[in-house]
């Protein structure tokens, strides 16, 4: 396998392309700049179209419109802007669109954003959180192949590292198998045959043939999401066996986590790790087995706390669990703080492995 | 030039408009007697029929009354946020050029919620159809002010009447996108009269011509009756139409590209 050496946005888009897609509408904003450039430089060499949009909102309702007729299709941002996209990425649950959205975020802050989202209505949006940028390239195939099969929009969420790291890669099409015929796309050949097409929230259908309805198209949109959360859910883990101790962190953190994990046990220490690969669904089951015979919980990510909530929700038991991860960003606002070096991590384990847990 | 043989009687009866409908309607509208908005979606549809270009075409639905109007025109339709049409109208028509697509907002649709998205569009050139049908006023939710609406009017949300110390003055979304270059067909007709919807037909098919042309962007603004927004009685809303928004937003093209 030949790898090259690519920044991450780079390849990223490099991936995006490889798996098909020919839409991508952004506005710049860092680290999501470099994505949006090389998409802008990438697309149109293979035959796509990258749009500078006007602002965020109009960015994700041109993706949609793209994805409603057939493309494979994504945009992005960081998180503020992907705040100004949630109304869209809500409908695009609700209406059965399928696209990605990249927030190449700032920081670990938009968990919530990406696993509760701020949109209206029942719905729930895949999420998948790449450790690295290897990773990160098959997470892109899968994200639109994951979009595809539910039709529903998937959230890609990166990181300045994720964004602007140089490493060597390997891009080429990935197959996550069949998926259904896009036969709901709008190509304008429906009109006058008495059976158009319609890609619409509330599913009234036509005069002539009337659909669901939003009562029962919505009742059916919230079954899907529970059988997305049954099928779909991602983790990896390490040293479960003999832990005593569990460090649970997802995206960049947790390869950092990983590499102290590592340190810790060549010093002696009964500590594994556990990483939600998809953050929603989030692999309750897994962490649930995964806690079952340690001592301690710990929790580490860039925020005050906030997949804190799920591993709670789902750890064996909730008082062994202990957060010591927090706020931390860079004097710049855009990139991660101090927290983020393993010297740090280890010195915030060791503490808590020292305040005991539950016996 | 057609000229009509008028020595020989005709050779079938003379027919009304509303003795047939075009096929692309699939029933009856459910809107308020006296309402412009199906008129204007009748000429619509009559314009793709008559272009042969229906089975390439997708529609882009924005929300007010003519949102129900999805279910009774047999066009692949997406139906989209409000506000947001030109923008989904957009990636549409880039992933798909050889379709024909418009899209359909009203004045609270595409004055007040995406002004911005249809002054992009038209300033990229982008090559779609945007339909505005303005009343005026919010007639979905019952008469309340937009950004369009005239001066004096009143509504649930101007009681004494529009008033520019207070409410700012109404926004001509047709003569904002005139002024941008990648707007390449912009008029604005009205349904209030017989006359008035010959000539927005006539609008509407000169945009989809310059949509299919590729020669750019293209707006048909129509003036629409809505009594039931403006509170008067519904065989008033055509002569009211003429004496307040018709005074304040001049028919005719305001941009016109040659072939």
């Amino acid at each position: 396998m030949t790898l090259e050496l690519l920044e991450g946005s780079e390849a990223i888009a490099a991936s995006a392309i490889a798996a098909g897609c020919r839409f991508f509408a952004g506005y710049p904003m860092s680290p999501f700049t470099g994505l949006l450039e090389n998409m802008s430089r990438q697309l149109p060499l293979a035959g796509g179209v990258c749009l500078n949009a006007e602002s965020e909102i109009e960015g994700v309702n041109m993706t949609l419109g793209a994805a409603a007729a057939g493309a494979r299709a994504a945009t992005g941002s960081c998180g503020q802007g992907i705040a100004l996209m949630q109304e869209a990425i809500a409908e695009a649950a609700l209406n059965e669109t399928p696209f990605v959205v990249f927030n190449m975020a700032r920081n670990q802050q938009d968990y919530f954003q990406a696993t509760r989202g701020g949109g209206w209505g029942d719905y729930r949006t895949i999420t998948l959180a790449p450790k690295d940028v290897p990773e990160a390239v098959e997470h892109v195939q899968l994200a639109f192949h994951l979009a595809d099969k539910h039709r529903a929009p998937v959230i890609f969420y990166g990181d300045p590292l994720l964004a602007q790291t140089r490493i060597g890669v390997s891009v080429r099409p990935l197959d996550f198998g069949p998926l259904p015929p896009k036969d709901w796309a709008l190509d304008g050949t429906g009109g006058g045959t008495g059976g158009s097409r319609q890609v619409w929230t509330w599913a009234m259908g036509k005069a002539t043939d009337p659909g669901p309805g939003p009562d029962r198209h919505w009742r059916a949109i919230a079954e899907k999401f529970a059988a997305i959360d049954a099928i779909e859910s991602r983790s990896e883990q390490a040293h479960v066996e003999d832990a005593e101790t569990l460090v649970v962190a997802f995206g960049s953190a947790a390869k950092f986590v990983e590499y102290v994990v590592e340190e810790l046990r060549a010093d002696g220490h009964r500590i594994g790790w556990f990483r939600p690969v998809t953050l929603w669904p989030f692999p309750g089951e897994a962490l649930a087995a995964a806690t079952a015979d340690v001592r301690r919980v710990l929790v580490f990510e860039l925020n005050a706390g906030q997949m804190l909530d799920d591993v709670r929700i789902h750890a064996a038991d909730r008082s062994a669990v202990r957060f010591i991860g927090g706020v931390s960003i860079a004097e710049s606002g855009l990139a991660y703080g101090e927290l983020m070096d393993a010297p740090v991590i280890r010195d915030r384990i060791r503490t808590a492995l020292s305040e005991g847990g539950r016996s | 030039m057609t000229v009509i043989d008028t020595s020989q009687p005709p050779s079938e009866p003379a027919r009304r408009v509303a003795d047939f409908r075009p096929s692309l309607l699939l029933g009856e509208h459910s809107l308020c007697p006296g309402c412009g908005e199906p008129v204007a979606l009748r000429v619509l549809l009559e314009v793709l029929q008559e272009l042969d270009i229906v089975q390439r075409t997708i529609g882009v639905v924005g929300h007010g009354c003519y949102g129900s109007f999805v279910r009774i025109m047999d066009v692949d339709v997406l139906q989209c946020l409000h506000g947001r049409a030109p923008a989904c109208a957009t990636g549409i028509k880039r992933v798909r050029p050889d379709c024909a697509v418009f899209t359909m907002q009203g004045d609270g649709d595409m004055a007040n919620e995406g002004l911005q998205e249809v002054l992009h569009a038209a300033a990229r050139g982008e090559k779609i159809t945007c339909v505005l049908l303005n009343n005026g006023v919010f007639g979905d939710t019952g008469g309340q002010l937009t950004a369009a609406t005239v001066l004096g009017q009143r509504t649930k949300t101007s009681l004494e009447g529009r008033d520019a110390e207070t409410h700012g003055y109404p926004i001509p979304v047709a003569d904002l996108v005139a002024g941008l270059r990648g707007a390449a067909y912009v008029a604005r007709g009205a349904v209030s009269t017989a006359g008035g919807v010959a000539q927005t037909k006539r609008m509407l098919r000169r945009a989809f011509e310059t949509q299919l042309a590729g020669a750019g962007f293209s707006l048909v603004e129509i003036l629409t009756m809505c009594p039931t927004g403006w509170f008067v009685p519904a065989p008033e809303g055509p002569g009211y139409l003429g004496d307040s928004m018709e005074q304040a937003y001049p028919l005719g093209e305001l941009t016109t590209w040659r072939h």
